[in-house]
């Protein structure tokens, strides 16, 4: 039957060659954007993952409201958690990096040129965020941007290239393609303080200038609360500015020394943070580590109330963006379908037609109406495996030219631009669940032709001219 | 004992809306290891009985049995299992399946009745011997001559052996040397494998090879008439 089916898709060479070439184009279609938005969903989740760990652990109910009392949302007796966690017979095998993190709000300052900047710092233990920012488990080719703190200098902090712009720290941090902007009208953040603070912020700078005079380099002073509401300064001392990929976290992004922002928050004494943030080896393992978290809370953890969260609900631009592209790929994968099953059709009807006399012979010689149907729903499927395969290998080729071309676009919200790659080599159940759409449709496809096929009356059929 | 009956058989197309009456109430015996001719001028019926012995087409009245087998029981896959099995049929225009050569073309009866691959070899080989196409059994329909299309055909009929080898008008696209030669030959071989062959035809060759004519009119049978007369 298959041999059969075979030998009369030869027959008519052109016609299924249109019909083959439009399928290919279809799944090259369907593939390409697949493979691109794979890119995304890898790139998004590489970023992610690196930069806040699969999972986080923080006490109940920070999410919502800690970033406005991160004292009062904060962990407590954390070295204990990440030594039990490292040490969990569970947990262990499927982790990464386990590394804990101060997250608040502050005023950064310049003083010396009048300027401040609402900043968001991040307290991190900075061998552990590096360690972190290193994941890349889908072998994609980024190179990870490390902290630049070193993590022996406890005054060693590195800002948002626009911190930087604003506080103007852009001389002493040599960043090129940096405005500066018009005198006077830099310093309405500075006016706005209050003269208490500004006068703390300037003892602070004067008691920390005999200790690090021999330093150079850009210099700020970070205002935050601490515990009870005081306001507490530390002087940094800036590495480098950087940029995160988006203006928004740019222009509050300040990382430092979790100790220091501890003692800045809570005095010499404080060991709290705002979270651990838990990286596992592979995504895949994140629900059972998820599991096993919320197993510990529930059975160990009952000191202080604690709430486990995955990467997806900590940055919600992951959902909303991969969604986009799911839906997009959605509406592609229909249409190329609905092309495929008007082609297919089309090609199996005329077929149909043109073969009544035979189809008629055929019934006579005895074939049931059921071997007329499989013989036609035969060819849809050599049709349809045949342009899934031919069609898999063509997007193969395109993707590996395009990734070695190295296109690059600039994404909305991002200051980098970013290389345009094509991940299919390797995409195993994307090739296939493409590829098992694109035969299937084609089968369906020529289902209603042989269907009629099988219908036609021996007699008629054998008189047609 | 016959091997066929036709009992009271009519039929009736629609004909946009003309109604034709193609057979009116025909009965008949056919006996085993004969040839048969069915003959009258176009329009007569013959095509329509010859389908209705078939089992391609089915009466509005009446019964055709083969070796007791009534068709009018069957259902639309046991005839076609029935027609598989126990029929062969010689289209005028050969109507073989351009994509298969003259061995394939004769093994898809075998095929279709599960034959073992080495016996359908062996079987096919033998016929192609008996219709003097052995040396070409790997051509293509489109690389054969209408004669040797018609012995392929002719080869595929008789495959499995059936009980009836049914020839609708199977020398009509023939010039008349090579038609006469594929009358000898099915003769031949009809004497060979003592199976009832069955014609449609007005061609006086294929009449005067007969052993029984039957002469139909206006889908009316006629009374039998001695064979010379006929002719």
């Amino acid at each position: 039957m298959i041999a059969l089916a075979l030998r009369n898709l030869w027959r008519n060479q052109r016609r299924s060659a249109t019909t083959l070439l439009a399928m290919m184009i279809g799944m090259l279609s369907i593939l390409l954007f697949g493979g691109y938005s794979r890119t995304v969903y890898y790139g998004l989740e590489t970023d992610f993952v690196g930069r806040s760990g699969h999972l986080q652990l923080q006490r109940k109910d920070y999410f919502w409201f800690g970033s406005g009392d991160p004292q009062g949302y904060s962990l407590q007796n954390y070295t204990e958690l990440v030594t039990e966690i490292q040490q969990d017979p569970v947990l262990a095998p499927l982790l990464r990096v386990v590394t804990p993190v101060l997250q608040f709000g502050g005023i950064a300052g310049n003083f010396d040129a009048g300027l401040s900047k609402l900043v968001i710092v991040q307290g991190v233990d900075v061998e552990g965020q590096n360690q972190l920012r290193q994941w890349n488990d889908y072998q994609l080719a980024i190179t990870p941007e490390l902290l630049s703190i070193d993590p022996a200098a406890p005054d060693q902090a590195e800002i948002g290239i626009g911190v930087a712009r604003m506080l103007q720290l852009c001389t002493q941090l040599a960043l090129k393609d940096c405005p500066q902007a018009e005198a006077g009208s830099a310093a309405i953040d500075a006016g706005t303080l209050s003269a208490d603070i500004t006068a703390l912020a300037a003892t602070t700078a004067q008691q920390s200038s005999q200790t690090s005079r021999d330093q150079t380099g850009a210099r700020l002073e970070l205002l935050a609360a601490s515990t009870g509401g005081a306001p507490n300064v530390s002087r940094l001392q800036i590495n480098r500015a950087v940029t995160t990929g988006a203006k928004e976290l740019d222009e509050v992004y300040l990382a430092m020394q979790l100790k220091q922002a501890q003692t800045l928050l809570y005095g010499e004494a404080g060991q709290r943070v705002t979270a651990l943030q838990i990286q596992l080896q592979h995504s895949a393992d994140l629900e059972l580590a998820r599991t096993r978290l919320q197993h510990l809370i529930d059975s160990r953890w009952q000191q202080q109330p604690l709430e486990v969260h995955d990467f997806q609900t900590l940055n919600p631009a992951f959902g909303q963006i991969t969604g986009m592209f799911s839906a997009i790929f959605g509406f592609i994968t229909i249409l190329i379908s609905a092309i495929v099953l008007f082609t297919v059709g089309n090609t199996m009807s005329m077929a149909v037609l043109e073969r009544t006399v035979e189809i008629g012979t055929l019934r006579t010689l005895g074939l049931r109406r059921s071997g007329i149907r499989r013989l036609f729903v035969s060819e849809g499927l050599l049709l349809g495996l045949t342009g899934a395969v031919l069609g898999t290998l063509l997007a193969l080729l395109l993707a590996s030219l395009i990734n070695q071309a190295g296109f690059a676009w600039l994404p909305p919200g991002s200051s980098n631009p970013v290389p345009i790659t094509i991940r299919l080599w390797g995409e195993h159940q994307m090739l296939l669940s493409i590829s098992l759409t694109v035969v299937l449709v084609a089968t369906l496809s020529a289902w209603w032709p042989a269907r009629r096929a099988a219908q036609q009356d021996v007699v008629d059929a054998l008189r047609y001219v | 004992m016959s091997l066929a009956q036709l009992q009271h058989l009519s039929k009736t197309y629609a004909l946009g809306q003309l109604r034709v009456q193609a057979l009116t109430d025909v009965s008949l015996q056919l006996q085993p290891a004969c040839f048969t001719v069915l003959s009258g001028p176009s329009g007569s019926g013959k095509t329509t009985l010859l389908n209705l012995i078939a089992g391609i087409d089915r009466p509005d009245q009446g019964d055709v049995r083969i070796a007791g087998q009534s068709l009018q029981q069957l259902s639309d896959n046991a005839l076609t299992d029935f027609r598989a099995r126990h029929i062969g049929y010689i289209f005028q225009n050969f109507n073989l399946l351009p994509v298969l050569s003259a061995f394939e073309n004769v093994e898809y009866p075998l095929r279709l009745n599960r034959t073992p691959a080495a016996q359908r070899r062996k079987k096919v080989q033998e016929l192609l011997d008996a219709v003097g196409l052995a040396d070409k059994s790997n051509h293509r329909p489109n690389q054969l001559s209408g004669g040797q299309r018609q012995r392929v055909a002719i080869a595929r009929a008789l495959v499995h052996q059936p009980l009836l080898v049914l020839a609708d008008e199977p020398t009509a696209n023939l010039d008349s040397q090579t038609g006469a030669q594929i009358i000898l030959l099915m003769r031949e071989l009809q004497r060979q494998q003592k199976t009832a062959f069955v014609f449609s035809s007005h061609d006086p060759q294929v009449i005067a090879s007969a052993d029984h004519l039957v002469l139909l009119k206006d889908g009316h049978l006629q009374s039998p008439q001695p064979l010379q007369e006929a002719v």
